[in-house]
């Protein structure tokens, strides 16, 4: 199944890509994904994706737990917002 | 209640907006508008250029469920929320929250928390660009503590 990844504003300068369609086989949890994304790229990405700061979204909610994902689900990464 | 939102590059038109917010329903018997502007000074810095990006599709989400939220708790007769993109400059107009109500009491208080929600909630980021280079914003605690405020309120 395909996975769309999204990352926004000072993240996306960090890791210098906006979006990765990420394949997984079975079910997967955001934590899982995030170590498969930096087994792909580099070691710097699992400590860019969860810094302390660093909000996650799936489909356009905000979690504030591991969930699990499915086919076709986009999830988002991204620093504190700052609109207004 | 009668929603609008709006995320665009374009400015907006403050007497179309309020024109809109006054003429929804004859019930209305006040309208608070709120305009956000870009400084040009920032943390003592000279800001030649304001960037700003979005979540498309989150955003709009974000700020109708703020709306929800403010209508659950004063009488709002219609909202409006028009958020601006990309590179703006100081003097610019940036954002505008419109709310109207029967009473001014209603209409100034979601108003402000419609404002204080969006800028812990909505999706957007802002990027200066200074003399000394380029720099994104980071949260300011006042704002966290604007918004937290109305939680506990609740």
């Amino acid at each position: 199944m395909t996975i769309k990844i999204v990352f926004f504003a000072s993240l996306r300068e960090a890791l210098g890509v906006d979006s990765v369609d990420l394949q997984i086989s079975g079910s997967c949890s955001v934590s899982a994904l995030i170590r498969q994304l930096s087994d792909q790229h580099s070691p710097e990405w699992l400590e860019i994706l969860t810094a302390e700061n660093i909000r996650v979204a799936v489909n356009h909610d905000i979690i504030n737990e591991d969930v699990e994902v499915a086919d076709g689900d986009e999830v988002a990464f991204f620093p504190p917002v700052t609109g207004g | 209640m009668e929603k609008k939102i709006q995320v665009q590059e374009e400015t907006f038109d403050l007497r179309a907006e309020y024109d809109h917010l006054r003429s929804v329903s004859l019930k209305v018997g006040a309208v608070v508008t709120f305009t956000g502007t870009v400084r040009d000074l920032n943390e003592d810095e000279s800001v030649q250029v304001l960037h700003l990006e979005h979540y498309p599709g989150m955003t709009e989400r974000e700020l109708d469920k703020i709306i929800d939220e403010a209508a659950e708790r004063w009488d709002v007769i219609a909202a409006t929320v028009i958020h601006r993109v990309g590179d703006l400059y100081p003097g610019d107009e940036i954002v505008f929250v419109g709310m109207s109500s029967q009473h001014r009491g209603d209409a100034f208080a979601s108003c402000s928390f419609v404002m204080d929600y969006l800028k812990t909630r909505a999706t957007f980021w802002k990027k200066e660009k200074t003399e000394e280079g380029d720099r994104w914003l980071t949260t300011r605690e006042s704002d966290v503590t604007a918004a937290d405020a109305w939680d506990k309120a609740q």
